[in-house]
């Protein structure tokens, strides 16, 4: 007869046993979501349950942000008021003349037969909180799939683009923010057009100007905005501004370092942008053969 | 003397909704929104730690992947990192669990501090292994400071354990 040992002193597999399991299934998860991006389903079903934990994780920054909105005081309202009223009236003439320069854009565009720009639609989004992992910078927004929020949207502020949507929960979305190590952006010098794409990941938040050749026109405080040749972000956004350039001989391309225009400490406010995918037509098979044997027919009744 | 004395103090059994309130709240501290600041402490592994060092037969691996898997969505980090290096914090925890309670308060702290390390450096290398880079020496100081917390924490979590259901000053409970 086999020795049982009495069921309260039963604890079930060795500890290295469970550790062995929960090991393996870990590092299965990370293989999958690192590797593959095979791990979303998960994530999304966890993203559930974790949701209710966060939004009360939120309560108190949400507190703490209206009892400082009710004692900020009247003089301080009334100086934001008056600062914001000059910033309109300043920026009016230009938006006078942007309606007209617009159809005037239009109107050109037609008659060159270029393709029309459209105009951004865009979503109002605030900040929730900045992503707690050390490694990657990112910010969580309080809009999602819900809001009709995709991944891949640029997002910008009032003074520049902040960063690219990266993933979409039903009710959040996770921007990655340009100085996040794997994000880069398509940019254009303002002065001369030369075009170039900028890397986060440089210290202090700052991003990487990287395959400009030493001899490149680029000079400090030269403005740089978006290209918009990715079909991403919409071209002509300010983005950041040439802090340090370092040109060395024994190197073929010059180190560029770029401080970011915007910056998510700022403001909790964003613009999340929506910009129609612009990819070329589908080509479709048939129709060249069909123009052929056309002009097969043409040139044969000739 | 007094050693001895300290750690054969009866304690009344931990209750289970206690545990799951004092996680909770750990991981809700967890989620706050800090801005990326430097040396917050990860309170979630140091309750986590508390609760496999004391009540080695209810809180165990199983729990710690759970909770990290959570952690791991909710810092929008890589999915399994928090999971992994918690079920190893457990492991570890649940290793000296016999031993650390006889050592007063501040070498259990040193103890504590020895795995907090050990699971940031985990979380470090597999990181760094998926393609990230090294975030500063400050991410380590979360660990010094859980570990400088410990004596509180272990006051306060083992608070309920102490209150005698009736008060009698003959008794050693």
């Amino acid at each position: 007869m086999e020795h049982q040992p009495p069921p309260f002193f039963n604890r079930g597999p060795a500890p290295l046993v469970r550790l062995a399991f929960f090991v393996s299934i870990a590092t299965l998860l990370m293989v999958l979501d690192a590797r593959f991006r095979y791990a979303e389903s998960v994530r999304q079903v966890v993203a559930l349950a974790a949701y209710p934990i966060q939004r009360v994780a939120m309560a108190p920054v949400d507190l703490l942000h209206a009892v400082a909105n009710y004692f900020s005081s009247t003089a301080a309202l009334q100086n934001e008021n008056a600062e914001l009223k000059l910033k309109q009236l300043r920026a009016a003439p230009e938006l006078l003349q942007l309606e007209a320069l617009r159809e005037e854009n239009k109107q050109l565009r037609r008659l060159l037969d270029a393709e029309e720009r459209l105009p951004a639609k865009s979503v109002f989004a605030e900040i929730l909180y900045a992503g707690r992992d050390p490694f990657s910078r990112k910010v969580v927004i309080d809009k999602g799939s819900q809001s009709g929020i995709q991944a891949g949207q640029p997002v910008i502020d009032d003074i520049g683009v902040i960063g690219q949507v990266t993933r979409v929960y039903p009710l959040m979305g996770e921007v990655t923010l340009l100085s996040d190590k794997d994000q880069a952006i398509p940019l254009q010098v303002q002065r001369n057009g030369l075009r170039a794409v900028a890397y986060g990941g440089a210290e202090g938040g700052m991003l990487d100007l990287r395959f400009m050749a030493a001899n490149a026109d680029i000079r400090n405080g030269d403005t740089l905005v978006t290209s918009g040749i990715d079909g991403t972000y919409p071209p002509g956004l300010p983005v950041a501004t040439v802090a340090r350039i370092e040109r060395d001989a024994a190197y073929a391309f010059a180190k560029i370092t770029l401080a970011p225009t915007a910056g998510t400490d700022r403001y909790r406010q964003v613009l999340v942008l929506s910009t129609e995918a612009k990819a070329p037509p589908p080509v479709e098979a048939e129709q060249p053969v069909k123009k052929s044997s056309r002009t097969k027919r043409a040139r044969k009744r000739e | 003397m007094e050693l001895q004395q300290q750690a054969q103090r009866i304690l009344l059994p931990a209750k289970a909704s206690f545990i799951v309130l004092t996680i909770a709240l750990a991981l809700l501290f967890n989620l706050l929104p800090w801005r990326s600041m430097a040396g917050v402490p990860d309170l979630t592994a140091a309750v986590l730690a508390f609760w496999c060092i004391h009540q080695p037969r209810r809180v165990g691996i199983g729990i710690a992947w759970t909770l990290g898997l959570l952690l791991d969505v909710g810092n929008d980090a890589l999915i399994g990192q928090h999971a992994l290096s918690y079920s190893v914090l457990a492991f570890l925890a649940l290793a000296v669990h016999r031993r650390i309670l006889w050592f007063p308060l501040w070498q259990q702290a040193l103890h504590l501090l020895l795995l907090l390390l050990s699971t940031q450096l985990l979380t470090l290398a597999i990181r760094i292994a998926a393609g990230a880079s090294f975030p500063g020496w400050t991410y380590f100081a979360g660990s010094f400071i859980s570990a400088a917390l410990w004596p509180v924490l272990s006051f306060l979590l083992l608070l309920p354990q102490r209150q005698a259901e009736m008060k009698d000053e003959n008794r050693p409970i």
